[in-house]
């Protein structure tokens, strides 16, 4: 049933369904890789919200799942693309409650919080990326999205 | 948490438990099933066979709650208070919660249970259908 580990793997964002699909690759990665329960319903919830903001915000997209290897430390990076409008203020869309799809704001403010290491480029009019870093804990990692 | 993917939208039952409408919520949500599920309880409260004395919205199945489904859930708790009915959210697990918390989701405005239980007793119905011997007594 399990794919072998393969470096990265892609998965289309153009639907509600795919949104599910998603979900249950990270899930299902996370937990092969050792990450425990919290951690895995954190990194699954934040990638549910980056999703989404691909389908809703971004008019669709991909994620890129890439396992990764620090010496003895297993992590995963997931990046969410997609070529949509872009984001015109980045510090605004990051802050709490800040919404424009009539959600509750919370989305890309809050997976920054969930996840260890959290990075977004995007440009007016090319659309947006997305990635998020979690290495399964246990092994010392700075979480770089915090000060 | 695993299996075969529906392809289409499963509608979510709502179920009568004496007067109070059970929804059990399992793995996968999708968004069109979730705005549909809110729809159904509104209708069901409103214009329903019977009168409906609470609503219990069971989550213990359900392995990820993020801000669609969390929106979700609040809106069918306030339409139902909109319509005279109490919503009680039950069997959230411990690393949902954690989540939620974290992600900055508290869903101030819901009333939680440990389990549908404990839900059925807040709402004072007990889960068989036996009238109420202590109407004076509960919230």
């Amino acid at each position: 049933m399990h794919a072998p580990l393969v470096p990265t793997t892609r998965l289309p964002i153009g639907s509600d369904v795919d949104l599910g699909w998603v979900r249950q690759q990270v899930r299902q990665t996370a937990a092969r890789l050792g990450f425990g329960l919290v951690q895995q319903t954190k990194l699954v919830t934040a990638a549910s919200e980056l999703a989404r903001n691909t389908l809703v915000h971004g008019g669709g997209g991909h994620l890129e799942m890439t396992l990764l290897e620090d010496g003895a430390a297993r992590g995963l990076r997931l990046s969410f693309v997609d070529a949509g409008p872009g984001i015109r203020d980045v510090e605004l869309a990051m802050t709490d409650g800040y919404t424009s799809g009539g959600g509750l704001g919370l989305g890309l403010s809050g997976a920054r919080r969930l996840v260890q290491e959290f990075t977004l480029e995007s440009r007016p009019g090319q659309g947006t990326t997305v990635t998020l870093t979690d290495w399964v804990a246990g092994f010392p990692s700075a979480r770089a999205g915090s000060p | 948490m695993t299996g075969v993917f529906a392809a289409h939208p499963v509608p979510v039952p709502v179920l009568a438990l004496g007067d109070v409408l059970l929804v059990t919520l399992q793995g996968e949500l999708h968004d069109g099933a979730a705005g549909q599920l809110q729809h159904d309880v509104a209708r069901r409260i409103a214009s329903g066979p019977a009168p409906v004395g609470g609503v219990v919205i069971d989550i213990s199945g359900v392995d990820i709650v993020d801000s669609f489904l969390g929106r979700v859930l609040a809106e069918i708790a306030a339409s139902a208070s909109l319509l005279a009915t109490r919503t009680v959210l039950a069997g959230m697990r411990p690393a949902v919660a954690i989540t939620l918390a974290e992600l900055g989701l508290t869903l101030p405005g819901l009333v939680t249970a440990l389990d549908v239980d404990a839900a059925l007793s807040l709402l004072d119905r007990a889960p068989s259908p036996v009238p109420p011997a202590h109407p004076e007594e509960g919230a």
